[in-house]
């Protein structure tokens, strides 16, 4: 079951310098954990040790923000694109 | 050094000044090294004391960018009542962010205040804006 994956500029140390990587897995979860396996370390950026989506990246399904879908149980299908992006904030206080 | 075109600074201020009481913030996109675009953008916030961007749009935006072959050159945003200086927030949210970098706007004031600071591993620096 392959699904795309955009990675953002900030994270393509983690990929080899790809843009585009391809990864398998029914949900987020599975999708991240197979493409930890292959490129090390780029979990650990998405998620927190206590298994929740980093608020510093926004991950998107086929142009969806996970945040308004099922959050990493999201559901995969074959052909789906993940697109990642880091959340941009910040502000006076 | 962030040069940018007068006009692009014009659209900042009265974006900052538009919004105020709550914070603005935008994009500037680049081509080989030289600001080409400004996407003013929603503060999904709508705060006097942050700003966060529209998931959603966000990602219109960056397609668009990253489409046209250019690259995110800076992040703008107002501060409505202190310094148009990079606060504690601001640093620890450019570790991830990936923009060189950080142009602030204050509308404290009717006075015109626009700088503009690269943020690298927690390290605020000044830069000059060269307005062309």
């Amino acid at each position: 079951m392959a699904i795309e994956v955009r990675i953002p500029t900030i994270l393509r140390t983690y990929t080899g310098g790809e843009k585009l990587v391809e990864g398998s897995g029914d949900t987020l979860t599975a999708l991240l954990d197979d493409l930890d396996s292959r490129y090390d370390g780029l979990r650990g950026r998405l998620i927190t040790d206590a298994g929740a989506l980093h608020r510093f990246v926004n991950v998107y399904v086929n142009d969806e923000d996970v945040r308004f879908l099922g959050g990493l149980e999201t559901k995969l299908a074959d052909g789906d694109s993940v697109t990642v992006l880091p959340a941009v904030a910040g502000g006076s206080r | 050094m962030l040069e940018i075109p007068q006009e692009m600074v014009d659209r900042v201020v009265a974006h900052a000044r538009r919004d105020h009481p709550d914070e603005c913030c935008g994009v500037i996109s680049a081509k080989d090294g030289a600001a080409t675009r400004i996407f003013e953008m929603e503060n999904a916030e709508r705060s006097p004391t942050g700003f966060v961007f529209d998931s959603q749009e966000w990602l219109r935006v960056y397609r668009d960018i990253d489409d046209a072959d250019e690259e995110p050159l800076a992040v703008y945003h107002s501060h409505t009542a202190t310094e148009a200086y990079p606060s504690r927030t601001d640093v620890r949210w450019s570790a991830t962010a990936g923009f060189p970098h950080w142009l602030l706007v204050s509308t404290r004031s009717a006075e015109r205040e626009l700088r503009s600071f690269t943020i690298e591993d927690g390290v605020v620096t000044e830069e000059e804006v060269r307005v062309t």
